[in-house]
């Protein structure tokens, strides 16, 4: 069972990996939030079976942190895209 | 007894990296902005809820039991938060 847990932990690792090529790729700043997004979900679900497979006490504490801290870079993000938005509207108005 | 659990489990990890694989896919496949978030908001947190159903067949107590529902759940709802958010840009982008 051990083994089945690192290897699905492998799998989903080599996905997220395979996401981030949209850091790369773009075309727009949305999609590398998005595949930011991915490695914030993907990371826990590996975290998450390590913690079993190896049962060293407090990785599922880690991935428990991860959970909570993940959404606030994309709201963030979003929030900076959205400023950016209001001045450009600002400007749009002025002229 | 614990055979059928484990099958269990196997098979709900499975699915999970089955949703994880084609949650990165339609990221990288899907050609606008509004399907590739269709494809992760749902695709990567249905991923995540089966990989921690599949773990909590392997917990030993109730609260890594209670853990993993709280993350995922953590998750849930950063999730469709985060999507919400990025969809209202790619609108105000598209205008």
């Amino acid at each position: 069972m051990t083994e089945f847990f690192l290897a699905a932990a492998g799998l989903i690792v080599a996905t997220v990996a395979a996401g981030l090529a949209m850091i790369l790729r773009g075309p727009t700043d949305i999609e590398r939030l998005m595949s930011l997004q991915v490695l914030g979900t993907g990371g826990i679900a590996a975290l998450l079976l390590i913690a079993f497979a190896t049962q060293v006490p407090g990785v599922d504490d880690v991935a428990l942190g991860l959970a909570l801290l993940a959404p606030f870079a994309a709201i963030a993000f979003a929030n900076m895209l959205r400023a950016e938005d209001l001045v450009s509207d600002d400007r749009d108005t002025a002229s | 007894m614990t055979t059928l659990a484990n099958i269990v489990c196997i098979a709900c990890i499975s699915g999970g990296l089955f949703f994880f694989l084609a949650g990165t896919a339609g990221l990288l496949r899907f050609p606008d902005a509004l399907s590739r978030l269709h494809a992760l908001a749902k695709a990567d947190n249905l991923g995540l809820g089966l990989v921690a159903i599949g773990l909590m067949f392997r917990a030993n107590t109730l609260l890594v039991a209670m853990k993993l529902i709280l993350i995922w759940l953590l998750v849930l709802v950063s999730g469709s938060l985060t999507a919400q958010l990025i969809a209202a840009r790619v609108r105000r982008v598209r205008k």
